[in-house]
């Protein structure tokens, strides 16, 4: 009796779970998108300081929300979206901004190419093992394969809390720590201009420059 | 008179560093070389830098820096140069056979002193090699890279590429002398593997580090320009079983000094596990291939760092390869 008991229990809240799920995944995309669209504008494309979500890799813009969920990315904002969202409202959601095209207008408008920061994301820093941003982000920080962001034409701002974040803890999960370490590789005085080397360039999608 | 003084006076100087150097070991005092360099935020990198630091010969100054290229006609060949080593396949295209550039295994443009840096190279120059059974130039040397590392074809001598290729390789080179053996040259030596390197283990390493990057199939990744963003590791579009990184212990020693890029913290022996498992994939024939596996073998592969002829997972490494001197 016991056991059928338990069973039951069991059932009743699988079945639970099961509604849930489908309520959650039966609102409507446009809806989810509206909460993004208040930062993130309606395309995609960034607004001030938040961070463009058009072309990039699906796997990662959910490994992100992920994050965001887990709290292994650290965000006020995010990680009460992220966490009220199913795993399909995720992936929905990175398939939807993975797919749009970027914008010129994405482009924060910088005109001046930040020397020191160029150095750093084009070579690097060998005599301490540092390797170029580019050699993962892809030449001028457009981005490789699903799993290696865009960089190029993202706010200064954003690329500089990220580089904080990594280097201070507040942003791990990094497949075998390669940013944690490249980041706390860095020196304070590095993180403004490599940032600003990326927001100047122009982001483009994988069709090439727009 | 003059003598005993020279003799006293370095005596006395000689004392006296011993006394400075004593005192400073004694007093626990020897300066903090960290505190000219920013203090990190508290983080674990404090007690162990995730980047190891480089520990050059201290008899060697490095190459110069970029910033120091001269300007006029030779400069301009040293950028050339450069510009070909970094941008390999579209600069000499008709050279390249596959999907690599100089620089994915000679780091940093050639520079990085773990990765056979071109500065230690350019002095070794003439020499015999066993490869090929004579003493060959550092014109020789480059065309051999072409043809095993890039898949491709010799670029003629005196031609731009080599020209080119060696202005670059000088400059790099320049305050070393002629047949010197700088510490830097080649790759890091690593200590033999206190067991057999394993195929099981090392696709194990290669799955957890490697595959993130060059891919579960040891193809690599494009860039979202179309360019490589990721080198293939084996298959048509990697360097053939003629390349110096098809043998294990070359491999190993170049993985264990640079990979994972950025954070090369794998051990010795996973070093050479990885090692054994990626160059025992099928990869361009051997361009001295004289039509039979075996002999090609017999003739060039004895060395024990090799996998050609070997088999593996049922199946002869060399029967199955794709042609070697792929270019387009």
């Amino acid at each position: 009796m016991t056991r059928i008991g338990a069973t039951a229990s069991m059932l009743l809240l699988a079945a639970l779970g099961c509604a849930q799920e489908e309520a959650a995944t039966a609102q409507p995309l446009d809806t989810l998108l509206q909460t993004c669209a208040a930062c993130h504008g309606p395309e995609g494309q960034g607004v001030a300081n938040y961070p463009r979500l058009a072309g990039l890799g699906e796997r990662y813009l959910v490994a992100q929300l992920e994050a965001f969920a887990s709290g292994q990315r650290e965000n006020a904002i995010m990680k009460p979206q992220a966490a009220s969202l199913t795993a399909a409202q995720r992936q929905a959601l990175a398939r939807h901004f993975s797919g749009l095209s970027v914008k010129p207008s994405a482009n924060t408008g910088f005109t001046n190419i930040n020397e020191a920061g160029r150095q750093l994301a084009q070579r690097g820093r060998w005599e301490q093992g540092i390797p170029a941003c580019v050699q993962c982000h892809g030449p001028d920080g457009t981005g490789i394969g699903e799993d290696f962001p865009a960089l190029a034409g993202q706010p200064a701002r954003y690329l500089q809390d990220q580089l904080e974040a990594w280097r201070s803890g507040k942003r791990a999960g990094d497949p075998m720590g390669l940013m944690t370490s490249i980041a706390r590789s860095l020196k304070g005085e590095d993180l403004a201009p490599v940032a600003a080397y990326f927001a100047s360039l122009p982001a483009v999608t994988e069709s090439g420059h727009e | 008179m003059n003598k005993i003084v020279i003799i006293v006076v370095t005596t006395c100087a000689f004392l006296a560093g011993i006394a400075w150097e004593a005192g400073v070991f004694l007093a626990g005092d020897r300066p903090d070389y960290r505190a000219e360099s920013e203090a990190l935020p508290p983080s674990p990198v404090e007690a162990a830098p995730a980047v190891p630091a480089v520990s050059g010969p201290a008899t060697d100054p490095g190459p110069p820096p970029r910033s120091a290229m001269p300007e006029g006609p030779f400069g301009d060949m040293v950028r050339k140069g450069e510009r070909i080593f970094t941008h390999t396949r579209d600069e000499a295209s008709a050279y390249v056979g596959n999907d690599l550039n100089c620089r994915n295994c000679h780091l940093d443009a050639g520079r990085y002193e773990k990765t056979a840096p071109m500065r230690a190279a350019w002095p070794k120059y003439p020499a015999y090699r066993s490869k090929n059974d004579h003493v060959n130039d550092f014109a020789e040397r480059l065309q051999g890279c072409f043809m095993y590392s890039m898949n491709g074809k010799a670029p003629p001598r005196g031609g731009e590429i080599i020209q080119a290729l060696e202005a670059y390789s000088y400059w790099l080179a320049q305050g070393t002398r002629a047949g010197e053996k700088l510490q830097s040259k080649g790759f890091p030596a690593i200590a033999d593997p206190q067991q057999a390197p394993a195929y099981d283990r090392g696709e194990r390493v290669y799955q957890d580090n490697c595959a993130f990057c060059h891919g579960a199939d040891g193809q690599g990744q494009r860039a979202a320009d179309g360019s490589i963003g990721f080198p293939p590791l084996w298959g048509a579009r990697s360097y053939n079983w003629g390349a110096g990184m098809h043998h294990v212990d070359k491999a190993a020693r170049f993985i264990k000094a640079a990979m994972p890029l950025g954070k090369p913290t794998l051990t010795e022996q996973q070093a050479w596990d990885v090692a054994l498992y990626i160059n025992s994939q099928e990869r361009p024939q051997d361009p001295r291939f004289e039509g039979s596996v075996t002999a090609t073998a017999n003739r060039l592969h004895q060395h024990g760092f090799s996998q050609y002829g070997k088999t593996v997972n049922g199946r002869v490494l060399g029967e199955n390869s794709p042609p070697a001197g792929t270019v387009p």
